[in-house]
Parts: structure tokens; sequence; C-alpha cells
């Protein structure tokens, strides 16, 4: 009996109008689905850096008047190595050397680094090199192979960064070699020099994009 | 006093049938009126098996994070005080821990069993989907696990695998934040990490498991031979003539197997519970350091084919797309094979050969990503050799066997090159 449809008599019962029930199941369909969506946003802001995690990675500076030419600074900046090499003459003139066996030898690649740093040593003083120490490839930390000597994964070595993951190598730039995994060149910091001894990493130099 | 007891017993059965009558329908159906044909061999095992290390999974783990404190500055610590300290905690770990990788002992094997005899072809192809999506899932679960204990493995294994998703254009760089929720691996993506693989995808994966067999049971189990079992009923039962019931008949050859199976883990997890670095790796007991990388980044055993594939590829985004590709493309086993015949026992040799190399490939691959490579070619080719290159071009060589085979698969079957031996009516038995 309750599945038969009953006429009560009277406007509009009995009668099923399909068009206004099509009409209402769409739209609470549609007006559910979006309240659903739009429910699922704070819980994927949620997996955002925190607060916390945001001040954590606030500017660090670094005290770079005890590293003598040749040597490397190695501090953490956001959970990450950041490195500051005191790069001798000798190394520098290698840089133009290795140009054609680089994948990108003038620094092109625009989220490589910042503008100021866009130049053949890729620093704003030639002899400060400042770059994450993270491989490009898949995050590992590469060694700094400072010396111009034939190593074995390259006889004819002019000193640089040396990834034991996957191989890869960079020049004493922190520009990468062809023939590698990694994609691009380390990447620079924002870094200004404060004074001739310190280093702030994570703020432009005044006056720089 | 024994009827006193009986009769209770059966007032009990007899209140729970009224109020709930679907109960023993089911269990009948999926245990003792499940009929599995009668001559599975040692293959039809791994099913089993992965159910009882599922189980032993949930159990120690429920145990685990009695102890453990989820945390950059104190998970290492408190594993540390389970192993040392905490009365039995070594065993409960060990068990956790060995039995991960068995898992995927099991898992392999049992998806090379499905290759053998055809049983991802129709009518069982929605078994073959569900169970590659308890593979992603176990293998999404096994990764956040290894982070847990906070080793320098698990800090440089996370970054390595979560920058993977960096690969991805326009949105990569901002994922892997998501991900991570900091500029790297850090306190946030350890708890996260813990809440999904302690809640979120055991709760996937033992629905992906009750759906697996419920899709099995629908269609019924493959055997040796490929036969259907269900064309062949007896006429007044019923019953398919080759089938017998899974309880107690399975039930009973199952539980000899568990028998076995568990000496093998105990021998292991008494004995040899690192087994020389391959279920648990020498890094992971430095607590993580952001800042010094272990020599040589690798994953677990049950990675490092895929992971290997990712590294003879010299460019980021082609090699995480590879690897990836190298997943997916198992899920379209169903649609690639199209031959007639399920069973190794009566396909062409072709098939039985291509099986053998993809197999061997695998294991190679498995191998390179295990960084094998480095102690092998120098052995083979002299101390000077090009270790890199050599293993990148013959990384190259093993790629074409890997995706070879789905391809010569398709075309093989497809064109009807495929020279099939007659398959029996029924199902065939050693006496």
């Amino acid at each position: 009996m309750a599945n038969d449809v009953v006429d009560h008599g009277g406007a509009g019962h009995g009668v099923v109008d399909h068009g206004r029930r099509r009409f209402l199941t769409a739209t609470t369909a549609v007006v559910g689905g979006a309240g659903a969506l739009i429910a699922i946003v704070p819980f994927i802001k949620s997996w955002e850096p925190s607060e916390r995690a945001k001040n954590a990675g606030a500017p660090v500076l670094a005290d770079i008047s005890k590293v003598e030419p040749g040597q490397r600074l190695s501090i953490a900046w956001r959970g990450q190595p950041v490195w500051l090499i005191n790069r001798t003459k000798a190394l520098l003139d290698t840089l133009p050397q290795v140009d054609n066996r680089l994948k990108d030898p003038k620094s092109e690649n625009a989220d490589q680094q910042p503008k100021y740093a866009q130049n053949e040593t890729r620093s704003l003083k030639p002899e400060w090199l400042v770059v994450i120490g993270i491989c490009t490839h898949l995050g590992c930390s590469p060694e700094f192979v400072p010396d111009i000597k034939p190593e074995p994964f390259d006889p004819d070595w002019k000193g640089g960064f040396f990834c034991p993951c996957h191989k890869s190598r960079y020049d004493i730039a922190g520009r990468v070699f062809q023939g590698v995994p990694a994609p691009a060149n380390l990447v620079v910091p924002p870094y200004k020099f404060v004074n001739d001894k310190q280093i702030m990493i994570g703020v432009n130099p005044e006056g720089a994009a | 006093m024994a009827n006193i007891f009986t009769s209770a017993c059966r007032g009990i059965g007899n209140w729970v049938t009224d109020r709930a009558p679907g109960m023993m329908p089911m269990y009948r159906k999926h245990m003792t009126e499940y009929y599995a044909p009668k001559n599975f061999n040692f293959w039809y095992y791994f099913g089993s098996l992965a159910l009882v290390v599922l189980v032993n999974q949930i159990f120690t783990g429920i145990f685990l994070t009695m102890f453990y404190k989820p945390g950059a500055a104190t998970a290492f610590d408190s594993v540390e005080y389970i192993m040392r300290d905490v009365q039995w905690g070594w065993l409960i770990r060990y068990m956790h821990e060995v039995g991960a990788s068995m898992f995927f002992i099991v898992v392999y094997l049992h998806m090379f069993r499905g290759l053998m005899y055809g049983s991802f072809k129709k009518p069982r192809e929605l078994v073959w989907l569900l169970g590659m999506l308890i593979f992603l899932t176990l293998m999404a679960e096994a990764f956040m696990g290894y982070v847990l204990p906070w080793g320098n493995m698990s800090f440089w294994g996370a970054k390595v695998i979560i920058s993977l998703f960096g690969a991805i254009p326009f949105i990569g760089d901002a994922l892997v934040q998501w991900i991570m929720g900091d500029f790297n691996p850090a306190d946030a993506t350890l708890n996260r990490f813990f809440a999904l693989h302690v809640v979120a995808l055991p709760l996937v994966l033992l629905l992906l498991v009750v759906l697996h067999i419920a899709a099995l049971h629908e269609v019924g189990s493959n055997n040796p031979d490929g036969v259907e079992i269900k064309k062949n009923k007896d006429p007044v039962t019923h019953v398919p003539l080759d089938g017998i019931r899974f309880h107690p008949y399975y039930t009973v050859k199952d539980l000899f197997g568990v028998g076995f199976f568990l000496i093998i883990c105990a021998f292991i997890i008494f004995f040899q519970p690192t087994l020389g670095g391959w279920f648990l790796e020498n890094d992971n007991f430095i607590p993580a350091n952001n800042l010094v990388t272990p020599a040589e980044i690798k994953p677990v055993w049950y990675f490092t084919p895929f992971y290997a594939i990712l590294r003879v590829i010299p460019s980021k985004g082609l090699g995480v797309f590879v690897m990836f590709a190298s997943i997916i493309v198992l899920f379209l086993v169903p649609w690639l094979d199209r031959g007639p015949v399920k069973s190794i026992r009566y396909r062409g040799l072709g098939y039985k050969v291509a099986l053998g190399v993809f197999a061997v490939t695998f294991l190679l691959f498995g191998a390179i990503g295990a960084g094998k490579s480095a102690e092998w070619i120098p052995a083979i080719f002299g101390a000077s050799a090009d270790v890199s290159g050599i293993e990148m071009h013959f990384g190259w060589f093993l790629l074409a066997c890997y995706f070879g085979f789905f391809a010569f698969l398709w075309a093989y079957t497809y064109f009807g090159y495929e020279k099939t031996k007659p398959v029996p009516e029924r199902v065939t038995t050693h006496a």
C-alpha cells in the first residue's frame, strides 16, 4: 500500500512534478558540493608552513671575518645548508675554462639566483660565493672538492662540488656540468653584505629587487 | 554442564541471527561455501601471507605507538628508548621492521603469480586494479613509516622522495613546501607522516583489502591451469566440480604456509634484524642531520627498482615521469595482454621468455638502485671504468627491457603471434 500513489485531491497532490524535482535535486547537489569543496580549504591550508615555521625562516647573519681564502663556512638558513666560500684567485680563474662543459654557463635560468648574482662569478663580490648547498637534482648535499687536480669522477677537475648521491658535478660558482642528472645550477639565496665582516642571508641588498 | 554451555551458546547464536540474519550466509559465502580450485600450488600462499603480515603490522604498530613520540626532537630518542628500555620493545620494533620488508616480498611474489597464471585477465581485471591500488598505498605507507624513526636516512630519504614532486611543472615547488609544511623536512613533516602512517593509510589499506577479497570472491579464484572452474558445475548442487571449500581445506593449507613463513621471519628477527643493511640501513642508526648527507642516499630494497629508473635518466623531469610510468603501466596489463590463454603452462614460448626477462630486469634494476653497480662495474670492467656512464647505458638497456615487456605483450597477443597449447577442460592435479 505504501508504494501506491495516493491522490489526496487538492492542487499539487498526487502529481509528481519531475522538472521541479530535478531542479531541486540539482541545486541541492551543486550547493552541497560547493560547500564541501570550500570546507576542504582549511584542511589543505593546514599543511602550509605554519607561522612558527615561517618565523624560523627569518634572515640569518653570518660572520665571515675568519674565513680564509679557499675555506668554506657552512651555516643553516631555513634548515638548509648555506655555504659561504672565500674563493682564491686561482679558483676564480678556472671559471671561464669550464664554460663549454656547463649546462647554463651564463646563469640564464632566473630561478637559480637573484639578478645581482647573475654574473660571471654568480656573486655580489667576486671572491665570495654564497649558495644553498643542496643539489638541484634530488636535494642531497654535495661535497666541497676545491682542489684543482684530477679526481676519480673527472680527470680535468677545476674545483667545485660533487654530489655523492647521483654524481652531479658543479664548478666553483655552483654551475652544473653537462651530462649529470641535476637540471640547474646551485641556488644563490638572497643575501647582502652588512659590512666587510658580515653577510645577511635571506634579504636582498638595499635597492635590489 | 556441557548441555547448559551448548544451549547457552546456541541461545546467543540464535539471538544474533534473529537480529543479523545476513551474518551466517556471509560467513558461508566467504569461507565454508567459497569454492576455490583444488589445484592451488606453492604460489597461492602469498595472498594469505600478505594478510598475516598486515595483521602483524597493525598489531605491532599499535604497541609501537604506545612508546613512540612523534616530533623531530623526540622521535629518534623514543625509538632508542623502545630498543633499549621498553621490555621486549626491541622485539616489537623488529617484528614491525622485518614485517615491512616481508610484506613487500610476499606482495611482489603475489603479483608475479598473477602475471604467471593470468589472474589479471577477464573477469578478474577489477581484482588486479584493486591489488595495484593496495601496492601503491603500501608504498606510501612504507615510505612514511621509514621516515618516523627520524634517522639520517629517514630525513634524506624524505627529502629526496618529496622533492620528486618538485618536477611537476608550475606547481612543483609550492607542492613540495605544502607536503613538508616547512622549507625542509621538519617537525611538521614528521607529525603529518605519523598521522598518515598510523591512521589514514592503514584505514585505506584495510578498505582496499576488503574490496580486493570481495571482488575476488565475486568472480572466483584463478588457478595454475587458468581454467574457469565455474564452467563445470555439479548439475544438482551447482558446486564447481574442481572446487573445494575454502574452509577447512585452504585455511589448513594456508596455516601450514604461515608456519613455514613465520619460521623464516623469526630467523630474520632474531639473527639478522637489519639483514646486513637491506631491511634497515646503517645510516638510520644516526640521528637526522639536515646539514650532512649520508655518503649514499638509497631507499630500502623494495623501492630500489623504481629508484634505479630515476637514477639512470639524466633529466629530473623525465626521470620522475618514467618512474611513475613504470608503476602505472602495471595497471594496464589486463588490457595490454589480449591473449585468450591465462596460464603460463599453456601460453606461447614468447610469453615465458618475456616474463623471465621482465623478472630479471626488475631484479637488476633493484641491484642498481641499491648501489651495487658501484661494486660490480669496476669488478667486471676494471678499476678505471666509467661507473656512471656504464650504469646509465646499461640502465637504458634495462629500461627498454622493462617497457619492452609491455609493448611485446600487447603486440604478441594483439597480432596473434602467440602459439598457445590447448587448455584442458578441467584442472590438472598431480596425483
